[in-house]
């Protein structure tokens, strides 16, 4: 050990402030899966996981769906769909709407993932990571770290995330076949309780707070009149109703909404 | 499509199918896009106004109109835990987890009592 350099493991042993350890390896990415990002994200997945069981779902076809779309709402979405019966196409309209927000998330999260020795099996694998709750991690985290170890912090990161979401997926779907009815319904109420207040957390401007309320009161409505478009339709109907708005209302008031 | 039709290998094709041309090319639209645009360009302002209301619409009709086990829980049960949930996640300086557990808390208290 005294020959050996091992700078990262005494920057992280030296856990005094455990806020300012430093994240330097792919291990170090890792073990963000166990901060309290990582728990709720755990909890939602296996919310999901409970949800897939009650759709009528295989546990292989539960976890197959977390592994490929990693990201809850896309999946919920196609799910929701298929199990009313509703159309294959507009349920995948719906799921490319709700996909259209991770390209602005790439973007931002792309200045921070420079590689020196690009591998494409890498850029796809940190790519797939990319959904909210490991783009804020990496946002936090990332800026913190030296430049040429992002990119195997932010692996470790996503490699965590995904790894959690598809234990959780298998807890929550074993535990809706076998647990109380009151208790499964809690499981399953945590997919649209935790989008909700993802929705609000992550609100900036007065758009996103009318586009919560403007979604919430529109989709039933849709859900109503054109079942298995409602999503499809609350969405580029809504949804730019509030740009629009959104945008008059930050020109009145300049200052964004708190 | 009935029963047990997302418990079958092609309900697995389609998921598969789904996931690889309707939501990952984004994220690789994304890598090609991200040399030349910036993450606070226009039209993704409203992206996250499309994204924002077509979500809260899924959570609307996931609280309204459940399909599944859910719905033997009152919908009154269902609506106060909601709000609950989104006034502990307010008071709590918009903290998930206490939202997340408060809303879940209630949910299972007031199903319990409903019973």
């Amino acid at each position: 050990m005294s020959q050996h350099k091992g700078n990262d493991e005494d920057q992280g042993a030296a856990a005094g402030k455990p806020r300012n350890r430093s994240y330097r390896t792919f291990r170090d990415g890792l073990r963000v899966a166990m901060s309290v990002p990582g728990i709720i994200l755990f909890a939602s997945s296996a919310g999901f996981g409970a949800l897939a069981n009650d759709a009528g779902l295989s546990l292989f076809n539960a976890v197959l769906m977390m592994a490929t779309f990693f990201a809850l709402p896309a999946q919920v979405v196609l799910m929701d769909q298929l199990a009313r019966g509703g159309s294959i196409l507009a349920g995948a309209a719906a799921v490319a709407l709700t996909g259209v927000r991770l390209v602005p998330m790439v973007v931002t999260i792309l200045p921070w993932l420079r590689d020196d020795r690009p591998a494409v099996w890498r850029q796809l694998l940190a790519l797939h990571a990319v959904a909210i709750t490991a783009w804020l991690e990496g946002h936090r985290i990332l800026p913190g770290v030296p430049e040429n170890r992002r990119m195997h912090v932010f692996l470790g990161i996503g490699t965590g995330m995904i790894m959690t979401t598809l234990v959780g997926t298998t807890i929550g779907f074993e535990l809706a076949g076998s647990v109380p009815p009151v208790l499964a319904g809690v499981l399953l109420f945590l997919t649209p309780i935790y989008f909700l207040l993802s929705l609000m957390k992550a609100a900036t401007l007065a758009m996103d707070w009318l586009a919560i309320v403007v979604g919430s009161v529109m989709g039933p409505v849709f859900y109503v009149i054109t079942p298995g478009f409602d999503l499809l339709l609350t969405g580029v109907i809504g949804g730019t109703i509030c740009y629009v708005a959104g945008r008059r209302l930050d020109a009145v008031f300049e200052e964004p909404d708190e | 499509m009935s029963g047990g039709f997302l418990a079958t290998p092609e309900a697995a094709l389609i998921i598969v199918l789904v996931a690889l041309l309707a939501h990952e090319p984004f994220r690789w639209l994304g890598a090609y896009l991200g040399r030349g645009l910036a993450g606070d360009s226009e039209i993704f302002v409203w992206v996250r106004a499309v994204a924002t209301a077509l979500v809260a619409g899924l959570v609307a009709r996931l609280v309204l109109f459940p399909a599944g086990v859910l719905e033997a829980i009152p919908l009154a049960v269902r609506l106060t835990a909601v709000v609950a949930g989104i006034a502990v996640f307010l008071g709590a300086r918009r903290h998930l987890g206490a939202g997340v557990f408060s809303a879940a808390a209630v949910l299972l208290a007031l199903g319990i009592l409903a019973k």
